[in-house]
């Protein structure tokens, strides 16, 4: 698909996104709400500017490979992909519901586009050095290979055996785009399990690290793009993201990573959503 | 014995014996030049689990893992994703043992045909101990939605049986043992996935038999023979998806039957059989194999012995199930 969107119509997608989000997290009942939140500008930068991808032809063997590791962040998913034209909105209400192709937590099979089931932390980073030896064996150099990974999710010993791994062998086009929340479940990252020095562990397993705020979409972009030039090693965008952004009483507050909203905080919500915080006027209120 | 299955007749004496994951090396090799799609990927036991032969012969498609089980098989799922068909070995202690919700979630929920490979199962592995005495693998696996679980009885078998795996679509289990084990069956032997073997025929009791006891039970039905009773041995080298219609056939003749396999028959070939056997027959049921506890050090022989996983045992058995069908 062409990719030709200004970075304020690119904004304005991740927004419908969010409000995706809260709509659909409000009619399951259940689901994540902080992680998908923040990580809107993040998918939004891959399907509406990053990725080479098909909505027409998911299978496509030229596209590139967008792997969700933590998949509890999957509406942020399923809102893009319904966005970008893999499926009708409409279908976004049946989230979590029985029959629907949109697992609580994504299931390959159910839903073309999906590249993988995901649901049990800390498994995407290797599925992606898998596809990449197969890659490299079949002598493909020009598909790259996106995982998102969450932080708390690199508590998990199965992510770093990855990451050693993809280091040593040198893999290349393989791209891991962190998001840096700093919450988990239990609370914040560091006082569950503290992940700093970060920048300095993924460096130390041989991957050249980029920082970025991302919950700017130029900067996502940009960073993919120098991340494309590396071609030594595997390259980790450390992504600092707010958790629940652009939702005022979600942002940064640990107890919204498991937790939808009722009615009326999604009308809260939505409301604070469509005038960005206040600083526009609805168009549709 | 059933002479359309070639057989090796061991009433002659002294069998020629070889371990059951040579048999698997050289089928992978095999495998690998039928089809460029084949691939290969080991956790630091290469020459131990025999995938040495594939990747001398094949070093572009072959992969050094290191000591990390659940990267292991997680790169497995990743490499059939994108069309390869990958067979990655370990210990079964390590792998199914290790990482079994990778094998549940990116192998199996996920339905991509990633082929494990379990070395050194069963409780013949000896001196090391109970740690590296894989007696679980089988119920780990068995419960496993999608998996295909196979246990070959002899390196024969396994050659087949690592040649049917490349072709199968579905994740699969193969289970081998390091001893070297009695080879039963010759080239000519049929071999398909989720078909069981009858060995041998008879009408008095059913002994089912998988993996490495498969020999135990022909030496058992060999001595229940002399002894006036006629025991039909059928070999399960699929425990998953089972052979139904050959089993009932068998037990519905006989009405008694005895497992035996080099594992926990909690969920094992026993748990398996008897689910069957009580849902369909009345059939009277005793189960060789380890009875909810532990190994330990010892020579395979002494262990075997120790543990009740012989003929002998088989033997027995055979007799209690005869004398109880005869009182009901």
């Amino acid at each position: 698909m062409p990719h030709n969107y200004s970075i304020e119509q690119l904004d304005i997608i991740a927004n419908d996104i969010r409000e995706d989000i809260i709509r659909m997290l409000e009619h399951a009942g259940s689901g994540h709400s902080a992680g998908p939140l923040g990580l809107a500008d993040i998918f939004t930068a891959l399907y509406f500017e990053v990725l080479k991808h098909n909505p027409k032809d998911p299978d496509w063997e030229e596209r590139d490979i967008l792997i969700l590791s933590n998949g509890h962040c999957v509406p942020v998913r399923y809102a893009t992909m319904s966005r970008a034209g893999y499926f009708d909105r409409d279908e976004l209400m049946t989230l979590r519901k029985l029959g629907s192709r949109l697992q609580g937590h994504p299931e390959r099979q159910r839903l073309p586009g999906l590249e993988t089931t995901s649901g049990p932390l800390g498994c995407g980073l290797s599925q992606a050095c898998g596809i990449r030896l197969a890659h490299k064996m079949d002598n493909i150099s020009h598909r790259w290979i996106y995982v998102v990974i969450g932080d708390g999710e690199t508590d998990e010993g199965n992510v770093w055996e990855a990451a050693m791994f993809a280091g040593s062998n040198r893999l290349s086009n393989i791209i891991a785009i962190i998001d840096r929340n700093n919450i988990q479940i239990d609370g914040p990252t560091e006082s569950v399990l503290p992940l700093e020095d970060y920048r300095a562990k993924w460096e130390a397993f041989g991957w050249h690290v980029i920082e970025i705020d991302g919950n700017n979409i130029e900067e996502v972009i940009d960073a993919c793009a120098m991340a494309k030039a590396i071609v030594e090693k595997p390259v980790a965008i450390i992504a600092h993201t707010v958790p629940g952004k652009g939702v005022d009483f979600m942002e940064y507050d640990f107890h919204w990573h498991g937790s939808p909203p009722n009615h009326q905080q999604a009308i809260k919500a939505l409301k604070e959503l469509r005038t960005l915080g206040g600083k526009i006027r609805s168009e549709h209120e | 014995m059933n002479n359309e299955l070639h057989l090796v007749d061991i009433s002659k004496g002294e069998v020629e014996r070889a371990p059951i994951r040579d048999g698997f090396g050289k089928g992978l090799k095999r495998a690998g030049e039928i089809d460029v799609n084949v691939v290969a990927a080991c956790a630091d036991l290469t020459e131990s689990t025999r995938m040495q032969l594939f990747a001398e012969a094949f070093p572009e498609r072959f992969v050094e893992i290191g000591i990390a089980e659940q990267n292991l098989v997680t790169i497995g799922a990743g490499l059939a994703a994108a069309g390869k068909i990958p067979f990655v070995s370990s210990y079964a202690a390590f792998s199914p043992g290790r990482n079994w919700e990778q094998i549940r979630t990116t192998v199996c929920l996920n339905n991509q045909p990633v082929k494990i490979v379990g070395s050194h199962a069963g409780i013949s592995v000896g001196p090391d101990g109970a740690t590296h005495q894989m007696l679980e693998d089988v119920a780990l696996m068995r419960v496993l939605p999608n998996m295909v679980v196979i246990a070959p009885c002899d390196s024969v078998e396994a050659e087949k049986a690592t040649l049917a795996m490349a072709k199968d679509p579905r994740p699969n289990y193969i289970r081998l043992a390091r001893e070297a084990t009695p080879v039963i069956t010759t080239s000519d032997t049929p071999f398909s996935i989720g078909k069981a073997l009858v060995l041998v025929t008879g009408v008095d009791v059913t002994l089912i038999s998988t993996g490495t006891m498969t020999y135990q039970a022909l030496l058992a039905a060999d001595r229940l023979y002399k002894e006036g009773i006629g025991a039909e041995v059928i070999h399960i080298a699929t425990i998953k998806p089972l052979d139904e219609q050959t089993i009932l056939k068998s037990v519905n003749k006989t009405g008694a039957v005895v497992t035996a396999e080099e594992g926990q028959i909690i969920g094992g070939l026993g748990g398996a059989i008897a689910e069957l056997i009580s849902e369909n027959t009345k059939a009277i049921m005793r189960r060789v194999g380890m009875r909810d506890r532990f190994g330990e050090s010892g020579s395979p022989d002494e262990l075997l012995k120790n543990f009740g996983l012989d003929a002998e045992h088989i033997r027995l058995s055979a007799h209690e199930v005869v004398t109880k069908k005869g009182d009901n």
